[in-house]
């Protein structure tokens, strides 16, 4: 069990690294698939059931497969990212690295007692269901109104300005049925 | 289903902590260190997929299920999120044929 753990803890933090480092953002994305698959991992260990599930199917189903279909949409393999000068890369590791040092000091203590028993049918879905229905449905029915915002939003933003391209071109000939 | 084996009893809720930090600072160095935008919207969802990774570790060492809905409302802003930065993304492309982070240096100082 232990080492199960470490098994995925070591996939996570070397496919983590993988997604920073590779040039390639196809690399990337397929990098950042295999954290978020053993992320899920984790998830099971910890019997959170619910969540594994929805964490496979909106991250690895929905948003990396987006990602992945807007570099091939764009082609952005063929672009040529111009890395940073060195001095902001070894900030950039310097700043990551302090922050670690930090966030670990910070929760070096104080974590408490552990407890004696734990409830193992937590991350089931009839609990997860039971605590969202009857005491956040309405961050649930909000949540619907983000996701309409988002949308809107989306169509909006990546909508080709000026011409309206919908339309089709007008066309010189008159129309066959009027005549 | 009640009797399925949980992480939580073997494992030091350090060692959650632990990796769930690393995994947090290897997307802030990650989003500092990279010019292309989509690397680093890969990163902001590195960084939220490790404050997830907590939560349900906190949740299950609590027992307490709320975190768990918290880690279900994160998704669906997460997801959101990614869908309008993709468009702006696929916008900057179109205009500017690259997705330089340093193009969008008008709102800097």
């Amino acid at each position: 069990m232990l080492y199960l753990f470490y098994l995925l803890a070591a996939i996570s933090i070397v496919s983590a690294v993988v997604v920073v480092a590779s040039r390639s953002p196809i690399t990337s994305v397929i990098a950042l698939v295999v954290c978020f698959l053993s992320i899920a991992g984790h998830y099971i260990l910890l019997n959170a059931q619910f969540l594994a599930m929805v964490h496979v199917i909106v991250y690895t189903g929905a948003i990396l497969i987006l990602m992945l279909f807007v570099i091939m949409l764009l082609n952005m393999n063929t672009l040529v990212e111009q890395r940073k000068p060195l001095a902001a890369r070894l900030m950039a590791v310097v700043t990551g690295g302090m922050l670690f040092l930090v966030l670990l000091a910070a929760t070096r203590q104080g974590l408490g007692q552990a407890p004696e028993t734990y409830d193992a049918g937590i991350g089931l879905v009839r609990t997860i269901g039971t605590v969202l229905f009857r005491d956040y449905l309405v961050p649930f029915e909000v949540s619907s109104v983000l996701f309409l915002a988002a949308m809107a939003g989306a169509m909006m933003l990546a909508k080709k300005e000026g011409t309206d391209n919908l339309n089709l071109p007008p066309s010189s000939e008159p129309d066959e049925r009027a005549a | 289903m009640e009797n399925v084996i949980t992480a939580i009893r073997v494992v030091p809720l350090e060692h959650y902590f632990f990796l769930s930090f690393l995994l947090f600072s290897i997307g802030v160095a990650g989003a500092l260190l990279r010019r292309n935008i989509l690397i680093v919207i890969m990163c902001l969802e590195l960084m939220l997929n490790s404050v997830n990774l907590l939560l349900v570790a906190l949740s299950a060492f609590r027992s307490d299920a709320g975190a768990q809905v918290l880690v279900f409302f994160i998704m669906l802003v997460a997801a959101a999120e990614v869908t309008v930065g993709l468009a702006i993304l696929v916008q900057m492309k179109r205009n500017t044929n690259d997705v330089d982070i340093n193009l969008l240096n008008r709102l800097k100082w």
